[in-house]
C-alpha cells in the first residue's frame, strides 16, 4: 500500500504542499487533476525524493517502509517509479546501455539473477515493440533528439521494464498524438494487477477514457479538495476548476 | 542538498584510499648519491655498464641541460622542485640483469601480483590474457620482461633499453633522440642525461606483432624519480600495439617522472601506442602525488605511416604531456584519441601536436576532458601544416565535461596553416552533469555514484573503444574509481 500523511514541503521558503494526503490500495488507480502550478509535479519529486525539497513533515509510506527515509534510488529499487514529466537526455549513454544498468540495480536489490545479454535483448525487444519503439532509438542516447513523444514512450518503456509496485505518471499524455496515448495507455493497462497501483497526473478527461481510473481526485494550492469518481473529470471539463476551488473557500 | 552543492563538499573528503595502488614494498635499494651532477651520469652510466658512447651522450645532454630553463607556459602551477633533492638512480638490491623469474626477489613479483600483473609466462598461457608481454620496470631499472624468446623468433626486439644499448648498439644510435632532440625541452634533456630504464622495440619489416607489447611502470623508492626512455621502432610494413601502464605508492612528497617516450615508424609501417596512466594523485588536500612531465612523439617517417596515440590519465598530482605526430612521409597519419580526468587537486595540461610535413597526410585528434573536485584540466593542442603539405587534414573534438562548481576547463588550440590547401576543423563542446541526469538515473534505481560513471564513460567512450580490448574493460572500471567521491 502506499499512503501520503500530512505531507508539508517547501522550495525556497515557498510552501508547495499542504497537509497533502493520499492513500492508495494495492491495484488501484488514482487521477490528479488540477490546475497549473498547484504542486503536482512537487507531489512526485518529493516521493520520489529530488533533493531540492524542504519537508517540514509528514510521510511517504510504501508497504509500511517511510520512502523518506530512503536515498532515492533505494526508494526506486523498493518499487516506486516516476515517470516524468520532462524526461532527461543523457548524451552518450545508450537507451539500452541506460536500462540495462537500472535493471541491474533492481535485480540486485532483489536478489534476482542478472540476465545475460541475449536474454536482455530478448526483453527489450518485446516490450519495445508493444510500445513501437524502433530498435534504431534504443541504440540512441538516452532522450537526445527523441521528439516530445518519443520521451514519454521511452518512459513507459522503463515502467513495463522495471515493473515497480507504485508508478506516479506525471503528464505521461502530455505532447503525445493520439496512436501515441492509445500505444501509452495500452501499454499502462498491460501493466495493472492486483498488487500494482499508478497515481496519474493528468490535464485531460480524454486519458481516463482509456486508462480508467478508481478515483479522481482534484488537486489545488498543494493539497486535494474533492475527490470523485470517474465521473468527476467529465464534470470538470464542463466547469474548469473555478466552481471546486470558489466552494472550497 | 543538490546534488552538485553536495559534490563540492564531498569531494573536499575525498579519501586517499580511493587510489588502490598506493601501497609500497618493502626493498632494500641500491641507490645513487643524491641530486644531480656528471659524477650521478657517471654512475648511472656504470651501473648499466653502458658503453663509452652512450655516457658521453649523456654528458652532452647535460651541458645542454644546464643551459635550460623550466618551462612556465603551461597551465599548472606547483613550487619548482629541488632537482638535488632528488635520488636518480634506485634499484632493488640484486636484481640487475636477472636471466629468469626464478631469480628475481619475490617480494618483487609479488609486487606486480598484487598490481594485477602476472609475470609468469605460463600463467599468461594458461590465462585469460595469453597474448600480451610484459616489460616490467620498477624504480630505475627493468626487472624482467616477458615473451622474449618467442618474439625473437619472428626477429622482433622487445628488451629494456639498457640492454638494447649493449646488444643492438647500432639501432639505438641511429634512432635515439632522432625524434625528441635532447636540447627538445627541459624534461627532455633532463631525462636524456639521467634515463635509467624504459623499453626498447624493434619490429623487423613487414612483421605484424603476434602480441601486445607493454610496459608497467612502477615508482616503489622514497624521493626517487623515474626517468624512464621508450624507444619503439617499426621496419617497413611493420605493425605494432604497445601499451604502457604506471602506479606508485602514496607519499606525502611530490615525486618526479619525467620520460621521454619516442617511435619511428618507416614505410607503410604502423604504431598503436596506449597509455593508462594511473600515478598516485595525491590526497584531498593537494598533498603529494607524482609530477608527470613527459615528452611523447611519433615520427611518421614513411610514406603512408600510420601512428595513432590512445591515453587514458587519471593520475598524477601534475601531467603535462603532448603526445605529437610529425607526419613527415607522404600520406602518413597521426591519431591522438585522449581521456584526461582530474579530481581533488590535480592539474593537467595536456593534448598533442599534430605536424603536418608531407603531402595527403592525415590528422584526427579526440579529447574528452573530465574535472572534478577543484581540478584544472586544460587541452593544448597545435595542428599546423608546412609550406609542401599539399592537401593536409585535420579533424580535431575537444569535449570536457564538468562535475561540480569548483572546477576548471580550458581548451587552447593552435592552429598554423602554411599551405592553402590544408583542411583542419575544429568542434568544442563544454558540458556539465546536472542534478537533473543525476537524479533521473537515481530514480531509475542507479546509485549516484554510478550514475556519475555510466554518464562519464558515455562522454568518453569513443575513446574508450580505442584501446586494446584486452585493457578497455580495466579502464573503464578505473573511469569510475578515479572519480570515486566526486558526488554526494
Ligand atoms: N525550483 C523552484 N523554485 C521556486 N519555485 C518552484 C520551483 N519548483 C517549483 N516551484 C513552484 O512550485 C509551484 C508548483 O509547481 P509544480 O511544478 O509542482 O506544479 P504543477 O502542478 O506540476 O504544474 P503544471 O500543471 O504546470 O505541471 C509552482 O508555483 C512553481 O513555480
Ligand atoms: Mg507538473
Amino acid at each position: 500500500m502506499f499512503e501520503i500523511k500530512n505531507l508539508n514541503a517547501s522550495i525556497q521558503d515557498k510552501q508547495i504542499l499542504k497537509d497533502f494526503n493520499l492513500k492508495v490500495n494495492p491495484g488501484e488507480v488514482h487521477a490528479i487533476m488540477g490546475p497549473n502550478g498547484s504542486g503536482k509535479s512537487t507531489l512526485a519529486h518529493v516521493c520520489a525524493g529530488r533533493e531540492e525539497y524542504e519537508i517540514s513533515s509528514g510521510s511517504v509510506r510504501l508497504d509500511g517502509v517511510n520512502l523518506l527515509d530512503l536515498e532515492p534510488e533505494e526508494r526506486a529499487v523498493r518499487g516506486l517509479f516516476l515517470a516524468f514529466q520532462y524526461p532527461v537526455e543523457i548524451p552518450g549513454v545508450a537507451s539500452m546501455t541506460f536500462l540495462k544498468s537500472a535493471l541491474s540495480a533492481h535485480y540486485k536489490f532483489n536478489g534476482k539473477k542478472e540476465l545475460t545479454i541475449p536474454e536482455f535483448m530478448k526483453l527489450i525487444k518485446e516490450k519495445s515493440n508493444s510500445l513501437n519503439i524502433s530498435d534504431d532509438m534504443i541504440k540512441r542516447p538516452l532522450n537526445v533528439g527523441f521528439s516530445g513523444g518519443e520521451k514519454k514512450r521511452n518512459e513507459v518503456l522503463q515502467m513495463t521494464l522495471l515493473e515497480p509496485k507504485i508508478c506516479i505518471l506525471d503528464e505521461t499524455d502530455s505532447g503525445l498524438d493520439i496512436d501515441a496515448l492509445r500505444l501509452v495507455a495500452n501499454g499502462v493497462n498491460l501493466l495493472r494487477s492486483k498488487e500494482r497501483s499508478f497515481v496519474v497526473i493528468t490535464h485531460y478527461q480524454r486519458l481516463l477514457d482509456y486508462i480508467e481510473p478508481d478515483f479522481v481526485h482534484i488537486m489545488a494550492d498543494g493539497k486535494i479538495i474533492e475527490t470523485g469518481d470517474k465521473n468527476l473529470a467529465l464534470d470538470l471539463e464542463k466547469t474548469g476548476y473555478n466552481d471546486y476551488i470558489e466552494k472550497d473557500i | 542538498m543538490p546534488a552538485i552543492k553536495e559534490t563540492v563538499e564531498q569531494v573536499l573528503d575525498i579519501d586517499v584510499d580511493n587510489y588502490k595502488y598506493g601501497w609500497s614494498t618493502d626493498l632494500e635499494s641500491e641507490r645513487a648519491p643524491k641530486g644531480l651532477s656528471k659524477d650521478v651520469i657517471k654512475f648511472i652510466s656504470n651501473k648499466k655498464e653502458e658503453p663509452e658512447w652512450m655516457l658521453e651522450w649523456r654528458y652532452d645532454a647535460y651541458e645542454r641541460f644546464l643551459t635550460m630553463k623550466e618551462p612556465d607556459w603551461a597551465k599548472v602551477s606547483y613550487p619548482r622542485m629541488d632537482l638535488n633533492d632528488i635520488y636518480y638512480y634506485s634499484a632493488p638490491k640484486n636484481t640487475e640483469g636477472p636471466e629468469s623469474l626464478d631469480e628475481i626477489d619475490p617480494e618483487i613479483l609479488k609486487t606486480y601480483e598484487k598490481l594485477g600483473i602476472p609475470l609468469k609466462e605460463q600463467e599468461f598461457l594458461a590465462g585469460i590474457k595469453n597474448n600480451i608481454a610484459v616489460d616490467a620496470v620498477f624504480d630505475s631499472v627493468s626487472v624482467v620482461t616477458t615473451f622474449k624468446d618467442k618474439l625473437a623468433e619472428v626477429g622482433i626486439i622487445f628488451c629494456p633499453i639498457s640492454e638494447a644499448i649493449k646488444e643492438h648498439p647500432d639501432l639505438v644510435k641511429k634512432y635515439i633522440s632522432s625524434v625528441v632532440p635532447k636540447s627538445d625541452n627541459y624534461y627532455a634533456a633532463l631525462n636524456s642525461a639521467v634515463f635509467t630504464d624504459g623499453s626498447f622495440v624493434y619490429i623487423p619489416p613487414n612483421v605484424r606483432c603476434p602480441m601486445e607489447l607493454s610496459t608497467y611502470f612502477r615508482i616503489n623508492d622514497v624521493n626517487t624519480g623515474q626517468f624512464e626512455r621508450t624507444l619503439i621502432i617499426a621496419d617497413k610494413g611493420s605493425y605494432v600495439s604497445y601499451l604502457e601502464g604506471c602506479t606508485a605508492p602514496k607519499r606525502d612528497e611530490n615525486q618526479l617522472h619525467a620520460a621521454v617516450v619516442e617511435l619511428v615508424a618507416l614505410e607503410d609501417a604502423e604504431i598503436k601506442y596506449s597509455t593508462v596512466q594511473n600515478w598516485y594523485p595525491g590526497n584531498s588536500e593537494g598533498i603529494g602525488g607524482i609530477y608527470n612531465f613527459v615528452t611523447k612523439r611519433g615520427d611518421c617517417r614513411g610514406d603512408r605511416s600510420k601512428i595513432s596515440w590512445t591515453q587514458v590519465e587519471t593520475g598524477s598530482a601534475i601531467t603535462w604531456k603532448y603526445p605529437s605526430c610529425i607526419l613527415r612521409g607522404d600520406g602518413s597519419s597521426g591519431e591522438f584519441y585522449s581521456i584526461a580526468i582530474s579530481n581533488a587537486f590535480q592539474q593537467i595540461d595536456s593534448g598533442t601536436k599534430m605536424v603536418h610535413l608531407g603531402k595527403n597526410t592525415k590528422s584526427k585528434i579526440i579529447s574528452k576532458g573530465i574535472s572534478a573536485g577543484k581540478s584544472s584540466n586544460a587541452y593544448r593542442g597545435l595542428v599546423s601544416s608546412h609550406k609542401k603539405a599539399e592537401n593536409a587534414r585535420n579533424f580535431t573534438q575537444c569535449d570536457s565535461l564538468l562535475i561540480g562548481n569548483n572546477c576548471s576547463a580550458h581548451t587552447v588550440p593552435y592552429i598554423e596553416s602554411k599551405n592553402k590547401s590544408s583542411i583542419f576543423e575544429h568542434e568544442a563542446t563544454t558540458s556539465k552533469i546536472s542534478d537533473d541526469q543525476i537524479f533521473y538515473c537515481c530514480q531509475r534505481g542507479i546509485g549516484k555514484e554510478d550514475a556519475i560513471a555510466l554518464i562519464v564513460n558515455g562522454f568518453c567512450k569513443e575513446v574508450l573503444q580505442k584501446l586494446p580490448m584486452e585493457f578497455a574493460v580495466e579502464a573503464q572500471k578505473l573511469v569510475g574509481i578515479s572519480l570515486e567521491g566526486s558526488v554526494g
